[in-house]
């Protein structure tokens, strides 16, 4: 990494840090906005192995009703066990699923997604007894540690924890990008018969990407779950999903940050035009797409690495 | 024993027709562009809302109601002319030899904003406009009633199927298609404008949605959300049938209505998940779908 | 003589009727160098196919050592020791080509490795050591699609001998090389398969290149076998020259 790129994430932290100081009314937007960005993420890593998923809202949503349900029954119901009960139970349904959706590549693999979503979607609003149907499910606040807190109080911690995990998991996963399976990842995309030459199975390589990358959407759904205190059955809607992509194609999948800088930048946006825009948020997000794909193939964060490190980044269009 | 499967088959083959007018549409402009339009569904649906806008006004009018069957076809040909070329030509035209990564994404970004382009012209309430399928009125025979439109429905998909083979068989056209179906490159060195038979193939495929969404108002009516359920449900047809499989997409689409019809029949709470589950054994089975062929890389 | 390494035993496939595979029993020993000829469309690259699990032969066995690994996926055949190059290169093309040959020695060390880096050290020298067998360091941080053809060859073959395999397969290593360049590459290629002490088969269409290098060949005219032996003489055979050679 380019003592450039350390320096612009290092102060990035640092704003994230001082930032609910400086503008209070900040801290909720910023927490979805960083819980979003964990599930654009997951979105921008299979991304980096040619495969679109345009159903990834499905394991965001999943993450939120883990918590909510887990909440509800009074199961680990504390912060730290919540985020992780509710990212494990989404990285399960994520090797299910994908057991059987890795097996298919391009448009195959984006319409099986955008399919299991839907499935989702309808049960969640169907199943009243269950999920609460179209109303969905309210989420208490939990405790922190044995801790009892009021909401204010426990959404001052839940963002600096969010921030916390940004930084670690955001870490981690630069780790495994930079790892032999991070690379054959990306060889998934240019070329899965060398891969296969080589002894290494397509399928094993792409399975762990995408359990991950549900982790990481579940991650994000606990997230917006506790600091939102309701889950609704449009956590999982194909329009959501259609948001990550472009959040994770707007930020660039070339780096970690990307996924992150996109959804804070999109989030600004939805907040500012709010008023105008209620109604058209889908088709802004549409055009933004088609804008983004036409005339910034890297994405913002390719804007940064294009100077830092010109040769290495990496844009969805060749 | 009869009397009580005819009415599920006319059902089953009525939803099968409807099924197949999206879906024969998505794989045509996939066999000739090697695009799948992520966008498909929403022509379905403008398809729809402009048959029911079309139609109340009439009603309104007070014109003649048999005005309302020419209603359905004229929004169709309203739909196709108006985004058919325009769109080939301009975003799909530019992710040709792109990558099927940014078709999807382009296509999907087309998706988005045609969505809220319906919410904003049509509202968000839901529209329901019937007078073509209460004009036909119904049949009985002993205890078996169905509706006449159902089987105009079916009628109509025959002569879709039919008039596509004719047309790719036995016109001009129809062979210059099969020509850049089978072989781009050379079809291109041999002369043929490709450009004018992407544009050609895609405005049928539009044309073809929006028919299969004008010809569903009077039965179901239109409602945001339309769109996408369509075209996931026309893309579970088209993959059952084997992507550019034109017979494949009418055998996929009976099959698909007839687990549907048996779904609502037997196992209510399957019917919405029914043909994603077909969809899902088929691919398992044949990931090329019942008729596809399994492309090999020369390597 | 030596015992055989690979070993196929009546294999037959067909392509719409016509026979790409018929009854081809063949034997590659231990370390020798066969080459395999034979007009396009013969056979040659289907067998190759066959033998590294791309495609599955309607009968007949292939045999790595003692073991049949007919019909076994393409990883499942390489991580027991056959490693191939292809005629067309297949490489990752938007990775440097130091990346390509450090993910080669990765997958043949397993690639699940944790969090390790791939970009480290060991990796590294073992990458340009492979990169020098064909003079490519000069190379190493160019991306691989970018190559020009003759050096994606090189590097195809590369990222073959990087599995360090029981035996390679080499898919027409000489074409889309310059005329005079293909001895050179030959003689750097037969350098690095002595140091190794490595099997190797080889398609070629160079008469020239078959008849200085291999030590036994191999002729293949619709799908089968019509001569094999001493290269010397097997081309002077009028049969051969006939069907394979004249028609080159």
């Amino acid at each position: 990494m380019s003592r450039l790129l350390v320096l612009f994430a290092a102060a990035a932290v640092l704003a994230l840090l001082i930032l609910p100081a400086a503008m209070p009314s900040s801290q909720f937007i910023m927490t979805i906005a960083i819980a979003k960005g964990f599930a654009a993420l997951g979105v921008a890593l299979l991304l980096r192995g040619g495969l679109i998923s345009i159903g990834h809202a499905m394991y965001f949503a999943i993450g939120a009703y883990a918590t909510a349900f887990m909440m509800k029954f009074g199961v680990l119901a504390d912060l730290a066990l919540l985020l992780i009960g509710s990212t494990l139970v989404t990285a399960v349904c994520g090797l299910v699923f994908g057991t059987f959706l890795v097996r298919f590549r391009a448009i195959f693999f984006a319409m099986l997604n955008l399919a299991v979503s839907m499935v989702l979607f309808a049960l969640l609003s169907k199943l009243y007894g269950l999920t609460g149907g179209t109303d969905g499910m309210r989420v208490a606040t939990p405790a922190v540690f044995g801790l009892e807190l009021d909401k204010a109080a426990f959404d001052d911690i839940l963002y600096y924890v969010c921030v916390g995990l940004l930084v670690a998991i955001g870490l981690l996963i630069r780790a495994y990008l930079k790892s032999p399976l991070g690379y054959a990842l990306m060889s998934i995309h240019t070329n899965e018969i060398r891969l296969e030459y080589l002894g290494v199975s397509a399928w094993s390589v792409t399975l762990i990407a995408y359990t991950i990358s549900a982790a990481l959407a579940g991650l994000g759904g606990a997230m917006a779950a506790l600091t939102i205190g309701h889950v609704l059955p449009e956590y999982a809607y194909w329009t959501e999903s259609g948001h990550l992509v472009l959040t994770a194609v707007l930020g660039g999948i070339g780096g970690v940050a990307g996924p992150f800088i996109g959804s804070v930048f999109l989030e600004a946006v939805h907040v500012l035009a709010v008023d105008v825009a209620a109604d058209a948020w889908n088709m802004i997000l549409g055009a933004a797409l088609l804008a983004v794909i036409f005339f910034l193939p890297h994405g913002l964060h390719g804007l940064l690495e294009k100077r830092a490190e010109p040769r290495k980044s990496q844009g969805v269009v060749e | 024993m009869l009397q009580s499967l005819l009415p599920l088959l006319i059902d089953g083959l009525a939803n099968a027709a409807l099924i197949f007018f999206v879906a024969v549409g998505l794989t045509l402009v996939f066999s000739v562009l090697r695009i799948l339009n992520v966008a498909h569904g929403s022509f379905y649906s403008i398809g729809a809302y402009g048959a029911a806008t079309l139609g109340l006004w009439l009603v309104s009018a007070g014109a003649n109601p048999w005005l309302s069957y020419p209603a359905l076809l004229l929004s169709a040909v309203f739909v196709a002319a108006l985004f058919g070329p325009a769109i080939e030509r301009t975003l799909i035209r530019w992710t040709y030899g792109k990558g099927e990564a940014v078709q999807i994404l382009v296509t999907f970004g087309l998706f988005l904003i045609l969505e809220d382009l319906q919410r904003m012209v049509f509202g968000v309430q839901s529209l329901y406009q019937d007078t073509p399928m209460t004009l036909l009125g119904i049949t009985q025979i002993g205890n078996v009633v169905y509706l006449n439109y159902q089987i105009l429905l079916i009628v109509l998909a025959v002569l879709v199927l039919v008039g596509l083979r004719l047309l790719i068989k036995h016109t001009r056209m129809g062979r210059l298609l099969a020509a850049v179906v089978a072989d781009r490159e050379v079809s291109e060195a041999m002369g043929i404008d490709t450009d004018r038979m992407y544009m050609i193939a895609f405005s049928i495929g539009v044309f073809l949605a929006a028919l299969g969404g004008a010809l569903a108002t009077p039965t179901t009516g239109v409602a945001p959300g339309l769109g996408a359920e369509t075209m996931v449900l026309a893309f579970a047809v088209a993959a059952i049938g084997g992507l550019g499989q034109i017979e494949g997409a009418a055998i996929a689409s009976v099959i698909v209505a007839t687990a549907k019809v048996l779904a609502v029949y037997f196992v209510p709470a399957l019917d919405s998940v029914a043909p994603y589950l077909v969809m899902l054994l088929v691919l398992m089975v044949r990931p090329q779908g019942l008729f596809g062929v399994a492309e090999t890389r020369r390597v | 003589m030596n015992k055989p390494v690979l070993r196929a035993e009546g294999l037959e496939l067909s392509f719409s009727g016509v026979k790409a595979a018929d009854n081809v029993n063949l034997e590659v020993r231990e370390g020798e160098f066969l080459a395999i000829i034979g007009s396009n469309g013969s056979g040659k690259t289907t067998f190759l196919n066959m033998c590294t699990g791309y495609l599955r032969p309607e009968s007949g066995k292939v045999y790595l050592g003692d073991a049949a690994i007919t019909g076994m996926a393409p990883r499942r055949i390489a991580r027991r020791g056959i490693a191939r190059a292809f005629q067309i290169p297949q490489l990752f093309t938007d990775q440097t080509l130091l990346t390509n040959v450090m993910l080669a020695i990765a997958s043949r060390r397993g690639i699940f490795q944790g969090l390790r880096r791939l970009d480290r050290t060991a990796y590294i020298d073992e990458a340009h050591e492979l990169l020098a067998l064909f003079s490519l360091e000069d190379h190493a941080e160019t991306i691989a699609g970018t190559l020009p053809e003759g050096l994606r060859k090189l590097a195809d073959i590369t990222l073959a001998l990087a599995l360090n395999p029981r035996l390679l397969l080499l898919d027409e290593p000489t074409s889309g090389v310059s005329a005079l360049e293909r001895f050179t590459l030959m003689e750097k290629l037969m350098a690095a398969l002595k140091a190794r002490q490595m099997t190797a088969l080889f398609v070629e269409h160079d008469m020239e290149i078959v008849t200085r290098y291999a030590d036994r060949v191999v002729v293949w005219d619709a799908g089968r076998i019509i001569a094999e032996g001493d290269p010397k003489q097997v081309l002077r055979d009028p049969q051969v020259i006939e069907r394979v050679v004249g028609a080159v």
